[in-house]
Order: structure tokens, then C-alpha cells, then sequence
């Protein structure tokens, strides 16, 4: 059905696409791509900020789901589309990572896209097999350097948020762990819980239900700030490890040369969608929450993508480990 | 009773007459795109999914449930009537339910497959609600060193389901293994055989194989010698079974269903073996061995029993631990963060009537399919004297429709075509798809689960006989080796396989 409509909406663009002017933006249907299959973290985010976008807009706004690649194939169309507005992607730090990660992209990570604004910071829990023995996070650091590749890291595949967490982690307490990849981290999960592997640092809204049962330990969050749903864990930085920071950020980028009009509209669409009731509510039970309005803008999210590529490139090249 | 009050939570739930239309228009839908050559329940569900936003949780999971077994039995029919098993999972139903079908006894194989199935989901309803945490807890046990000695049984026991010619089938099982290897390595991150293809980085989808070997890879076939068509056309046999074939189907369905409920506990792509090994396991026990691949019935009961019951128990560890065991699963654990529930171990304390209502609806689900089902088995049987000219156009539209679906990607369709032309020429050569489509099936999980096992071993093999339940599926592969082995056996098992060509 969805596939009909996108279908559907895609050829009503090419008809109307010359004559349709940025002034009346947005007079159809606009399609949200996310790079990654519907269900997912990310499919979740985009379904949420799209229906409440599409109130701010008054158009209906479909969610488009082109995974595959890591991501970087939903990106590839976004920046190859047509640049009115009507096409946009939803992408998380995988958009600032690939850009090191994938040796030949076919698009620019910068400059083939024009920033519409951050959506959320989704952040990242550093948890444990039940009976690992450390009992805090400063024992963890000094456990992991005692036994080193005794310990097992697992997570979702190269440049996966899981797995840079755990490479910016190894940097930064100097000790190699022994990784091992999964096809994402639901599988990783698995032989968490069956004691199979010792660590993994994971999204909240994948982890939290498995903290509150009591199946898993957890040591550390991995934002700045302590996450609501769990007061109790600290954060990496108050722990020991000062500076540390990674979330799973959320952006929403159009086509390069999409009018300044569309875009702005866009941008103030999504502000409303962020501060709607649903959408704080929902973003809550993943354990995140929208970012500031001041951030939902143009010049944020352009700003945080540069950050974010400088910050992730020199950790990926140490690791020396690319995903083509 | 704990039992019996939870239950009466979850039938007070499951119900109402709200939930039961959701469970109806539920299975209703899995079964059409079941039957629908190449669309699956994964896509239909993402398609779904934000439709459910404005429903309450348990009836969004009642219907996207429904959708999902619903499917499951749905894709048998086409397996059976046109030979094109929509999933991983109706590959060996079509094997022998397509020889019935040829022989005329399309209506018996569909009322085998639906009887089989309800009797399969019962049975695994209740070991839901019965054992659901323990076997959960069993479920975990079971690391990359089991996963790999399990994928290593099934493959030995793969060579069984040919039934041509031995080195054909081993041949084709090779070539699945090396089909399933395109794509991004896991470990490393590096593509292989992809050929700077983007599109294939994630490796082939599964449909876009089976749609290929088996539909358009027929059609083609089919196009060469119309007159094959008769039989089709000829009288077609009573539709429901009599009592003898229920005698000659019974002992098959209750292995099919033990071996079903067993391997669906298993997140790593247990549910996927369920029906090979069904398949497998009744070859070899039965006294009617001889006719598998011919049109036995046993060879339509055990896989679909076995099919059902894994599908219902593969809920075990989505409900118990909030881990998606295949894609569907993944797919209805974002639809419940979507409704705010968050998966995990909690649900079943935190939320009764969620967890009871799913159960129970599934019970009530399989009743629905097999009520609106048998009585469209004539309409079904009936669909096989539609003129080829308009049944297969029909056909390719479906598939295009069902592979394009999966992606939103063009090239996969492309792609469908490159493996109907290589399904066309491989049935020339006399080599079955079923061996390669489970190569290519368990060729990347074993790799996966060897390498996680040796990286977790520190590069020590013996891992897998220092595990006890690792050691006990690799003797049992070896054995069953030695028996495919063995020169007399062997020369008796030739016999068998090559009778036909």
C-alpha cells in the first residue's frame, strides 16, 4: 500500500515537479527516506516526527523505507532526487560516519545535501552480561585492562553506533577488547542475555526494557547529560572517562538545491512536530527526547554533521577498518 | 491456577468482537499475500505497520500476528498449486504437494497442509502458554558453537530432500552456499562477490531467489511443452482426506509438529530449518519413503505441521525476551515501540493481557484459517484450469510486485529475471532448486556462526565437542553422514533417488 502510494506521489512529482513553486511548498504528498528497513530505531523516529510533521505542514507525510548499505543507498536516492523539498532523508550518525567508513561514496556526504535540522540524541548505554564481575563502571575500566581480548565486545557490524562506541571506548581506556559482529544488535542481545558475550554499548530503546528486567547489567550512559528512564546509571564522563561522548543523533537533509523557502518550511514543520505532545511522550519511552528547538535548524544540524565527521574520521582510520 | 486465570485474561482480551475482527482481517490478509506468489508477510507487515499506529497495542499485534502465520500457511497454497513457495519455509512443501497437485490431488494436499497446520499451531499454542519463560531460558543456552553444529546437522541432512541424482544435489547445495555468501562480510566489513554493485552489498534476498528458480524458472519451462498442462485439467480427486490417508498422515504430522515447536524456540534461524528437518526426518522414518517427491502425503504434512508450529513458538523469544528470532519478528517489536511498550522481559509481568491476548488470538487465529480455508480449497483447485496465457502474466506481475516490494529497489527485479534464467537451466540439467535454496539459506548462518564461535574461542575448534549439546548435533551430523556414506546403504538410497530420471 505504501509502496503504491510512494509510487504513486513519485510520478505525480515528475508531472508537476517543473511547475510546482516553492512559494506554495508544500502542495503534495512529501516522502521522509529512511535508509534503513521499516521497524527499526530509526523507521520509529521518522514515523513519529512524519505524522506530526504532517499537521505542522497540512500534507500528508510518508515515511519511505530504502535500506540497505549501511544506509548509505537511501542517501544515495535522497541526493539524487529531485531538489523541491518533497524528498527528504532521515538519517542518524551513520551519515556523518560513512563518509569515512565508505572509501567511495557515490554522493557527498556535505555537499550533496542541504541540513533541514537535528531531530534527537538517542543515547547509548554501555551494558553487560548478568554475572559479569565488575560492579561499577571504574571496576569495569580496570577489569577490561586486567584481562584485555578476554573480554568480548559485541555489536552490530563496522561503523555500527555499537561498534564505534566500543572503538572510542578501547581508545580511550587503551585496551583491545576481542569484538564480535553481529548482523545488528537484536542478535548481539541474544547471547548477551545467554552470557555468551561479556559487553556491549547499545541504544536505549534497545536496552532498557532488558536493564529494568534484571537480565542484563548496566554500567554507563554515553550522553553528556543522565538519561530520565534511567537515573540511577551515570554517565560515562562522571564515571572515569572524562570527555566521553556518543548518541545515535538524528538529521533531516533535503536534495542540494532545494529552495530556501521549502527548507525553511520544512525546518519550522519539524520545530512544531518536535514539540508536540506524542512525539515528546513517545521519544520519552525510547528513553530520548526531541532536541532543543534551537537545534531542529538549518545551521545545527550543518554545524553537527562537520563536527561529527571530524570527530568519527580519525577513529575509524586508526581502527583501519572501512566498510568497502 | 496461575495458568488458567492468565489464560481467562487472555481469552476476556482476545474476545471481544473488536479483536476478533482485527485477528479475522488478520489472517484473512496473510493468507492473500501468502497465496500472492512473492509478496511476504515482512513487507506486508512494514506496509502495515503505520496503520497500526491508531489501534491499541493488543489488537495491532493480534492482527500483525495473524498476518504473519496467516502468510505462512497462505504461501503453502501457492507451493502447492503453481510450485512457487513464497517462503524459505515452503520450499520442501512444494516438493510433494506439487507432485499431488500434478497427479490431481491438489484439494488433499491443501486440506493435508491446513489440518496439519491447526493441529501443529494447537499444540504450539499451548506449549506458549504452558512453558514460554523455561523454554526461553532453554533458547538462550544454545551459542554461536550450537548454531553452527545445528546448521551442520541441517545441511547433512539437506542431501536427503534431493531426489535425483546425489552429486547433482550436492553440487547445487554448493552453489546455494555460494550464492548466500555475496555481500558484506559480517567480520570484516568487506563486500564479497558484490562487484562494486551497491544493490548487492546486504547479499540477495531470499524471495528474489525462490520467485526467480521456481516462478519464472517454470514459466519459462512450462512455455516450451504446453501439452505438460493436462494433468492439471484432469479429474480432480476428492478434497478432503479419507480415513487412510488420515492414518498415513498422522504419525508424520506429530513429528512435524514436535520437530517444529523445538527448532522455533531458536532466535538464530531455528524456525527456518523446522521444515527441511521435518521434511528430512520423515523421509528417512517412513515406511513410504520410496514416494517421496512423487506426491506423499507424509511429504506435505510433516513440513507444513512442522512450519506452523515453528512459526508459533518462534514467538517464545520476541514475547519472553523481547529478541526478534526472523524479520517479521523484528518488525512487530518496532511495532510495539511504536505503541510505547517497551520489549523485554517485562512485557509479561508489565503487560498480562498484551502477552495472554497474543496467545490465545493465535489459537483463534489458526481456528479462523482453517474455517476459511477449507472451504476455498475448490475455489483454489479450481484456479489451476485458469488458462496458462492468463495465469502466468498473472504471475509475473505478482512476483515483480512481491520482489519490488521488498526494497524499493528496481534492481531487484533485474535481479529475479538473471535467476529465472538460471532456474530454466538448471532444471534442463536435471538439478533441483530446493538443495540450492537451502545452501543458500544456511551457507551464510554457518559461516556467521563459525567464525562468532572461533573469534569467541579464541581460534580453539574444540569448542565445538567441548559443548555438550554442540558435540551431540555434530555426531549426529556424522552419523547421519555415514549413512548417506555407506555403500550399501547407499547403493539402496541410489536406487531410490534416480528411479525417476
Amino acid at each position: 500500500m505504501k509502496t503504491t502510494l510512494s509510487l504513486l506521489a513519485g510520478a505525480a512529482l515528475m508531472l508537476t515537479g517543473a511547475t510546482a513553486h516553492a512559494q506554495d511548498f508544500p502542495n503534495k504528498t512529501v516522502t521522509i527516506v529512511v535508509p534503513f528497513a521499516a521497524g527499526g530505531p530509526t523507521d520509529t523516529v521518522a514515523r513519529l516526527v512524519g505524522q506530526a510533521m504532517s499537521t505542522a505542514l497540512k500534507q500528508q507525510v510518508i515515511v519511505e523505507n530504502v535500506g540497505g548499505a549501511g544506509g548509505t543507498l537511501g542517501a544515495g536516492r535522497v541526493a539524487r532526487a529531485a531538489p523541491d523539498g518533497y524528498t527528504v532523508l532521515l538519517h542518524h550518525i551513520g551519515h556523518a560516519t560513512s563518509a569515512t567508513l565508505y572509501r567511495k561514496l557515490p554522493y557527498d556526504t556535505i555537499n550533496d545535501f542541504e541540513p533541514v535540522g537535528l531531530v534527537t540524541d538517542v543515547p547509548m548505554t554501555m551494558v553487560a552480561k548478568k554475572d559479569l564481575p565488575p560492579k561499577d563502571f571504574k571496576e569495569l575500566v580496570a577489569y577490561v585492562q586486567q584481562n584485555k581480548d578476554k573480554v568480548s565486545y559485541g555489536n552490530a557490524g563496522i561503523g555500527a553506533a555499537s561498534h564505534l562506541c566500543g572503538l572510542m571506548f578501547m581508545s580511550a581506556i587503551k585496551a583491545q577488547m576481542t569484538t564480535v559482529a553481529y548482523k545488528g544488535t537484536g542478535p548481539a542481545m541474544n547471547d548477551l542475555l545467554g552470557g555468551q558475550i561479556d559487553l556491549m554499548c547499545d541504544q536505549t530503546t534497545n536496552t532498557t526494557g532488558q536493564i529494568k528486567g534484571g537480565k542484563i547489567k548496566a554500567y554507563a550512559v554515553t550522553t553528556k547529560t543522565r538519561v530520565p528512564s534511567l537515573p540511577d546509571l551515570p554517565t560515562m564522563d562522571e564515571a572515569g572517562i572524562k570527555g566521553f561522548e556518543v548518541s545515535i543523533w538524528h538529521g533531516v537533509y533535503a536534495p542540494k538545491g532545494t529552495p530556501k523557502a521549502a527548507i525553511d518550511k520544512l525546518s519550522a514543520a519539524l520545530k512544531v512536530a518536535l514539540k508536540d505532545e506524542t512525539v515528546v511522550k513517545r521519544f520519552a519511552e525510547l528513553g530520548t527526547e526531541p532536541v532543543a528547538q534551537d537545534r531542529a535548524t538549518p545551521a545545527a544540524l550543518g554545524a553537527h554533521l562537520k563536527a561529527e565527521i571530524a570527530k568519527w574520521a580519525p577513529v575509524i582510520k586508526a581502527a583501519g577498518e572501512y566498510a568497502d | 491456577m496461575e495458568l488458567l486465570s492468565n489464560l481467562m485474561i487472555g481469552i476476556e482480551v482476545s474476545m471481544t468482537p473488536i479483536n476478533l475482527l482485527y485477528c479475522l482481517g488478520g489472517v484473512f490478509v496473510g493468507t492473500l499475500i501468502g497465496v500472492l506468489p512473492g509478496l511476504g508477510p515482512t513487507a506486508t507487515i512494514a506496509m502495515l505497520l503505520p496503520v497500526t499506529f491508531g489501534l491499541p497495542p493488543v489488537s495491532a499485534l493480534i492482527m500483525l500476528a495473524g498476518i504473519y502465520y496467516g502468510a505462512q500457511y497462505g504461501g503453502s497454497t501457492t507451493a502447492i498449486l503453481i510450485n512457487l513457495p513464497g517462503e524459505a519455509s515452503s520450499v520442501v512443501t512444494a516438493l510433494d504437494g506439487y507432485q499431488m497437485a500434478r497427479q490431481g490431488k491438489a484439494g488433499l494436499a491443501l486440506s493435508t497442509a491446513a489440518l496439519g497446520s491447526f493441529f501443529a499451531g494447537t499444540v504450539a499454542t499451548f506449549l506458549l502458554a504452558l512453558f514460554a519463560p523455561p523454554l526461553a531460558e532453554v533458547a538462550l543456552k544454545f551459542g554461536p558453537a550450537e548454531y553452527f553444529s545445528l546448521m551442520v546437522m541441517g545441511l547433512v541432512a539437506s542431501v536427503v530432500l534431493a531426489h535425483g541424482s546425489l552429486p547433482k544435489a550436492i553440487a547445487m547445495i554448493l552453489l546455494g552456499l555460494l550464492l548466500g555468501l555475496v555481500g558484506t562480510d559480517v567480520t570484516s566489513g568487506t563486500p564479497r562477490f558484490t562487484f562494486d554493485v551497491p544493490e548487492l552489498a546486504d547479499g540477495i534476498n531470499f524471495v528474489i531467489v525462490a520467485m526467480g528458480m521456481f516462478g519464472l524458472g517454470e514459466i519459462i519451462r512450462n512455455l516450451e511443452n504446453e501439452e505438460v498442462r493436462d494433468v492439471f485439467t484432469r479429474k480432480i480427486s476428492g478434497l478432503l482426506p479419507t480415513w487412510a490417508d488420515f492414518k498415513q498422515m498422522t504419525p508424520a504430522v506429530l513429528r512435524g509438529t514436535a520437530l517444529g515447536s523445538a527448532l522455533g524456540i531458536l532466535p538464530g534461524g531455528g524456525a527456518m530449518l523446522a521444515s527441511f528437518a521435518a521434511y528430512s526426518l520423515e523421509k528417512k522414518v517412513s515406511k513410504n519413503s520410496k514416494m517421496f517427491g512423487k506426491g506423499a502425503i507424509e511429504g506435505v504434512a510433516a513440513p507444513e505441521s512442522a512450519n506452523n508450529a515453528g512459526a508459533q513458538t518462534s514467538f517464545i523469544p520476541m514475547l519472553t525476551l523481547g529478541i526478534p528470532s526472523n524479520p517479521v519478528m523484528a518488525l512487530m517489536i518496532g511495532a510495539m515501540i511504536i505503541q510505547g511498550i517497551q520489549p523485554g522481559p517485562q512485557v509479561m509481568t508489565e503487560q498480562p493481557a498484551l502477552f495472554w491476548g497474543i496467545i490465545v488470538s493465535m489459537w483463534i487465529g489458526n481456528f479462523f484459517l482453517v474455517v476459511l480455508n477449507l472451504p476455498m480449497i475448490g475455489l483454489w483447485v479450481r484456479m489451476l484450469t485458469v488458462p496458462y496465457h492468463l495465469l502466468y502474466p498473472a504471475i509475473l506481475v505478482f512476483c515483480a510486485i512481491g520482489v519490488f516490494s521488498l526494497n524499493n529497489s528496481g534492481f531487484d527485479i533485474y535481479l529475479m529475471a538473471v535467476f529465472g534464467v538460471l532456474g530454466y537451466v538448471l532444471s534442463k540439467l536435471d538439478c533441483e532448486p530446493a538443495p540450492l535454496l537451502l545452501g543458500f539459506i544456511l551457507g551464510p548462518m554457518m559461516e556467521e556462526y563459525l567464525r562468532r564461535a572461533m573469534v569467541l574461542s579464541r581460534g580453539d575448534a574444540m569448542v565445538f565437542i567441548e559443548r555438550p549439546i554442540s558435540a551431540t548435533m555434530l555426531a549426529m551430523a556424522v552419523i547421519g553422514l555415514i549413512v548417506v556414506l555407506l555403500p550399501s546403504i547407499r547403493k539402496k538410497r541410489d536406487e531410490a533417488f534416480t528411479e525417476e530420471g
